[in-house]
């Protein structure tokens, strides 16, 4: 049943998703995860926030994937997030040197997740944003959500995803500037204030 | 209230009920579960109320989403594929080799990109500190491996068979023995974390995760299948398992999908 006959399309269907349940804290995070931005880089900024429950409870057991441009709007082609000792078998990090534009950070045991990364800059017809990729126990799929940064409202207003949406609903996907490089930017599975979600097709 | 296996076996007849009656009345097949699903208790905080806002990628090629993190040699160790060799000593439990292809919604396969796996040991144990299972932690195994993809878009992996386990969702809840997977394709789009079972399981009709798939044919792709010709003589046990990655990427673009 699961040797795939590629012969016709109809036949390639997908595989479904799945939680990533409890116990992933020790095979998929990695140190440095967070720390996108090659080191003095001085185009970076902090992210922060927490990852919230319909309850408004902080979520010990999530964590957050980030991929971003870098300052020019460029996409990286360059690997390295998690480089491995080949000596040791353990993780070497990031060089420091190199962006890889891809960040993953689990939650603490407060709920909070953290990123340095570089400014993200615009693509095509939309403010820069960064993409963010949320997983969870008990969520039984990922979500997807975007992380604009206030400041030029000109672009943000002409974004197509934030002309869409109703004011409320907006604010939800634009971190709010904390000063010092450093912004705000909670994510809300359920209830009041719910993140924006996205799908694509 | 005590939540029993019963309770649970009834509220997963009704979602599945549900859906049939949902199809029958000409809405999509679902391929991936609803994120709203009650049998799995800890569904129920986790999930968005409001529906997720689409985005049609063809209008603008330039969207971060559509391209993907770069994953290479130096991301991964020679042994980093073979959790049997990752310490001093071999693990306890019964060799398995499990290969498969990780393709695109187009059947063609995708190249160069990273499988994240892990597991629990051969008695059902995770190595993870958080874990109350007190089934016995196997000092010769961590249960974790990673890969790339080859130029056909293969991967293989050699292992230990996991054991099934117990969990709190309900009173008597076990989970049937599976291997986590974490996958990336060429576009972030494709992104997948999920689970894959081994054949015949007894457990499978009781546990809410997996029932969390309410398509029958869906359910059944999760599934691997034994492999004589991948078992490797007097060493491994196969299994074969595809993972055909959903979402759309640049070529839906290039189509005009």
């Amino acid at each position: 049943m699961t040797k795939i006959d590629t012969s016709s399309p109809e036949n390639v269907l997908p595989t479904p998703s799945h939680t990533v349940g409890p116990f992933y804290g020790y095979a998929l995070p990695f140190p440095g995860g967070g720390d996108i931005a090659p080191l003095n880089h001085p185009d970076t900024i902090t992210i922060q926030g927490y990852v919230l429950d319909g309850e408004g409870k902080p979520l010990p057991d999530a964590f957050v994937e980030l991929w971003g441009p870098g300052p020019d709007g460029r996409i990286s082609t360059t690997d390295g997030s998690m480089r491995r000792d080949p000596a040791g078998g353990g993780f070497l990090g990031r060089n420091g040197v190199e962006f890889t534009g891809f960040g993953r950070v689990q939650t603490d045991a407060n709920g909070h997740w953290y990123a340095h990364t570089l400014r993200p800059g615009a693509r095509g017809h939309s403010a820069p944003y960064i993409s963010a990729c949320v997983f969870a126990r008990g969520l039984l799929m990922h979500l997807f959500t975007r992380i604009y940064l206030p400041g030029d409202d000109a672009a943000l207003a002409a974004d197509p995803l934030l002309a869409r949406l109703a004011p409320q609903r907006r604010d939800t996907l634009i971190a709010a500037d904390e000063g010092n490089g450093t912004y705000r930017f909670d994510i809300r599975l359920q209830g009041e204030g719910e993140t924006v979600f996205l799908e694509f097709t | 209230m005590t939540l029993t296996q019963h309770d649970i076996d009834a509220e997963i007849a009704a979602e599945h009920a549900a859906y049939e009656k949902r199809v029958a009345d000409g809405a999509p097949v679902e391929h991936h579960p609803r994120r709203d699903y009650a049998p799995y208790r800890s569904s129920v905080l986790r999930h968005p109320k409001q529906p997720p806002v689409s985005i049609d990628v063809t209008k603008d090629p330039e969207l971060v989403e559509l391209s993907s993190p770069a994953f290479g040699e130096r991301d991964i160790t020679e042994i980093d594929n073979d959790l049997t060799r990752q310490h001093t000593g071999e693990p306890i439990g019964e060799r398995i080799t499990v290969s498969g292809r990780l393709l695109d919604r187009d059947g063609r396969p995708v190249r160069g990109q990273l499988i994240e796996i892990w597991q629990a040991n051969s008695a059902g144990r995770y190595a993870h500190q958080r874990e109350q299972h007190d089934a016995p932690l196997d000092p010769n195994f961590t249960g974790v491996g990673r890969t790339l993809t080859d130029d056909d878009g293969f991967y293989r992996f050699t292992t230990i068979q996991p054991g099934p386990y117990p969990w709190r969702n309900h009173v008597n809840a076990w989970r049937p023995a599976h291997i986590h997977f974490s996958v990336f394709g060429t576009a972030f789009t494709q992104r997948l974390v999920t689970q894959m079972y081994f054949p015949n399981d007894p457990l499978f009709p009781y546990d809410p995760i997996l029932q969390s798939v309410t398509d029958d044919a869906a359910r059944q792709r999760l599934i691997a299948t034994y492999d004589h010709s991948l078992s490797v003589p007097e060493f491994s046990l196969g299994y074969h398992w595809d993972i055909v990655l959903d979402g759309p990427n640049a070529t839906w673009i290039e189509e005009g999908r």
